[in-house]
C-alpha cells in the first residue's frame, strides 16, 4: 500500500516536472523566435519540409475520407429522404472535426516524427552541441524555425484537407450517385456559418499545429543521444501528438459546439 | 612568465554522485599547444566542457583570458565562445549543409561581411586544410579524416584565441592521423593561438605537443614537456606510455576474491 502510494507520487512528480521543463521550453521558443521572422529562410525551409512535403499525404487522405463520407452520407440521408443535405453533411464534419483532427494526426505522423528524427540525430552527431560551442543558440537557429514551420502549415494542410474532402464528397454524390449539382452546393452554403464552423475549424488546426510542434520539438531535444533514444523519441512525438489532439479536440468542441 | 590563457584551479566537478574531477590545477600558456592525457572515461573531456562554459564546476575556479567563467552570463559566454573554437570527436559537420556552408556558418553567423568577403575567407581556410577542392561537397561524402579536417577549418574561421580538439586522431588511419597532428601544430602557431588536444594517442602528441597532463581517477597524476614524459620513471606514464596491459591501471575491474566466486558459484 505505502510502495503504492510512493510509487504514484513519484510519478506525479514526475509528470509535473516534465510539464514544467516543457513549459520553460515552450518559453524559450518564444524569447529566441526573433530570428525565425528576421531570417524567414530558416522557416521557409521549414515550411517546406513540413507543409510542402506533407501535400501528397494529406490530399490523398482528404479525397479518401471525403469518398466515403460521401458514400456513408448517402446512405444514412437517403433513409429520411434527405440525400440533397450530402453537401452540408460533408462540409461541417470536414470544417468542424475531421479536417483538423485527421490532418493533425497525418501531420503527427508525417512531419512530426521528421521534426524529431532530424534534432534527435543532429545532438546524437554533436550538431546542436557544436552550435552552442559556436556562440549561435540551437534553439534560436535549429528549434524556433522547425516550431514555427509546424504552426504555419498546419492550418494550411488542415483547409487543403477539407477542401479535397468535400471534392471527395461532390464526386460520390453529384458525379457518381447523381444528387443535383445545385442542391449540392446551395445547401452547404446555407448550412455553414464562416465564424462558427470555419473559424473554428480554423482555431481548431492552428492548436494542433502548436501541440504537435512543440512536442515533435521537444522529444527531439531532449532525447537521449543513441540510435534508441531517438526512436523513442520519436515513437513519443506520434503517441502523444495523437493524444494531445483527441483531448484538446474533445476540450474546444465542447467549448466551441455547445448547442446553446 | 605571461599570464596563462586557461588557468584551473582546484577545480572539481561530479555528475550527481559521481565524482568526475577532484581538486585540479593546471594552466595552458599562450601560444603553446597543451594535450591532456588519460584513460576512457577519466574526465578529460569534461576538462574541455568546462573550459568552454558547457559545465559549471562544483569546486574552484577556470579563468580563460582572466575571465572565470562560471560567473559569465549567457551573452557574456557567447561572446568568449566566438574566440574560442572547439573540434568534436567525429566533426560535428552540418549534415544538411556543404562544406563550404559549414565552414561560412560561423562567419554568416556572427559577422556582417559581404559574400564575396566570406567566399574569400571560406576558401582560404579550406586550402588551408588541404580541401579546397572539396568546397562543394556534402559532408556524408567525406572520409572521416576529411570530415576531420573540414572540421578544423570551421573552427578556425573566426580565428579564435583558444582551440579546444575532443579526440582529434580517434579512428583515423596513419597518414590522416599525421595530416591532422601536423595541422593542429601548424594552425596553432600559424594563427598565435593556444590549442589544448584531449587525447589518449600518446605516439602523435609527443611529437606535436609543448605540454602534457596526465589525469588518472580525476587528479593529475603526471605532467612535463614530451621529453620529461619520454624519459620518466612515474609507473602511471610508463605504462600510458608503453602501452602496457596491467600496471597501476589495473587490467581487472574491481570484483570479490576469483577463487572464493569461483567456489561460491556466483560472479
Amino acid at each position: 500500500m505505502g510502495g503504492g502510494i510512493r510509487k504514484l507520487g513519484s510519478v506525479a512528480i514526475d509528470v509535473v516536472w516534465q510539464l514544467g521543463f516543457i513549459a520553460r521550453f515552450f518559453w524559450l521558443i518564444l524569447v529566441y523566435s526573433g530570428q525565425s521572422f528576421t531570417r524567414l529562410n530558416l522557416t521557409i525551409r521549414e515550411l517546406y519540409f513540413s507543409g510542402v512535403l506533407s501535400l501528397l499525404i494529406i490530399l490523398v487522405s482528404g479525397l479518401f475520407v471525403g469518398l466515403v463520407l460521401g458514400l456513408q452520407g448517402y446512405e444514412i440521408l437517403q433513409r429520411y429522404g434527405s440525400s440533397d443535405s450530402m453537401g452540408t453533411m460533408v462540409a461541417l464534419s470536414l470544417l468542424r472535426e475531421l479536417g483538423p483532427v485527421v490532418a493533425g494526426l497525418l501531420f503527427a505522423s508525417r512531419a512530426g516524427s521528421a521534426v524529431t528524427a532530424e534534432i534527435g540525430l543532429m545532438k546524437v552527431t554533436e550538431q546542436l552541441k557544436a552550435m552552442d560551442m559556436m556562440a549561435v543558440s540551437p534553439i534560436a537557429r535549429v528549434v524556433a524555425p522547425r516550431f514555427w514551420g509546424g504552426v504555419i502549415s498546419m492550418p494550411l494542410l488542415a483547409a487543403m484537407f477539407s477542401t479535397m474532402g468535400i471534392f471527395g464528397g461532390w464526386l460520390i454524390g453529384v458525379v457518381f450517385i447523381g444528387i443535383d449539382d445545385g442542391a449540392f452546393w446551395s445547401q452547404m452554403q446555407a448550412a455553414v456559418d464562416f465564424r462558427y464552423d470555419v473559424l473554428n475549424g480554423v482555431i481548431k488546426s492552428c492548436a494542433f499545429g502548436v501541440a504537435v510542434s512543440l512536442i515533435a520539438v521537444f522529444q527531439g531535444y531532449d532525447c537521449v543521444p543513441t540510435a534508441e533514444g531517438v526512436s523513442r523519441a520519436i515513437t513519443r512525438t506520434v503517441v502523444s501528438s495523437a493524444l494531445a489532439i483527441l483531448a484538446l479536440d474533445f476540450v474546444m468542441t465542447s467549448f466551441m459546439f455547445r448547442g446553446l | 612568465m605571461p599570464d596563462p590563457l586557461v588557468r584551473l584551479e582546484n577545480v572539481s566537478f561530479a555528475y550527481g554522485e559521481r565524482t568526475i574531477l577532484r581538486d585540479i590545477s593546471l594552466s595552458i600558456p599562450r601560444g603553446k599547444v597543451v594535450a591532456i592525457m588519460g584513460g576512457s572515461g577519466c574526465g578529460k573531456t569534461t576538462l574541455l566542457r568546462l573550459i568552454g562554459g558547457q559545465e559549471k564546476a562544483v569546486g574552484g575556479q577556470v579563468q580563460v583570458d582572466g575571465q572565470d567563467v562560471a560567473t559569465l552570463g549567457r551573452d557574456a559566454l557567447y561572446a568568449m565562445r566566438r574566440r574560442m573554437g572547439m573540434l568534436f570527436q567525429f566533426g560535428a559537420l552540418f549534415t544538411d549543409m556543404t562544406v563550404f556552408d559549414n565552414v561560412a556558418f560561423p562567419l554568416r553567423e556572427h559577422t556582417d561581411l559581404p559574400a564575396e568577403m566570406i567566399n574569400d575567407l571560406v576558401l582560404m581556410k579550406l586550402h588551408a586544410v588541404g580541401l579546397r577542392g572539396a568546397a562543394r561537397l556534402m559532408p556524408g561524402e567525406l572520409s572521416g579524416g576529411m570530415a576531420r579536417r573540414v572540421a578544423l577549418a570551421r573552427t578556425i574561421a573566426l580565428d579564435p584565441m583558444l582551440l579546444m580538439y575532443d579526440e582529434p586522431f580517434t579512428g583515423l588511419d596513419p597518414i590522416s592521423l599525421g595530416v591532422i597532428g601536423q595541422l593542429i601544430r601548424r594552425l596553432n602557431d600559424a594563427l598565435g593561438a593556444s590549442s589544448v588536444i584531449v587525447t589518449h594517442d600518446i605516439q602523435e602528441s609527443l611529437l606535436i605537443v609543448d605540454y602534457i597532463y596526465f589525469i588518472s581517477e580525476g587528479k593529475v597524476v603526471a605532467e612535463g614537456t614530451p621529453d620529461e614524459i619520454r624519459h620518466t620513471r612515474d609507473p602511471f606514464v610508463h605504462q600510458f606510455v608503453h602501452a602496457e596491459v596491467d600496471g597501476p591501471v589495473p587490467f581487472h575491474y574491481p570484483s570479490d576474491d576469483y577463487a572464493a566466486a569461483l567456489t561460491g558459484g556466483k560472479a
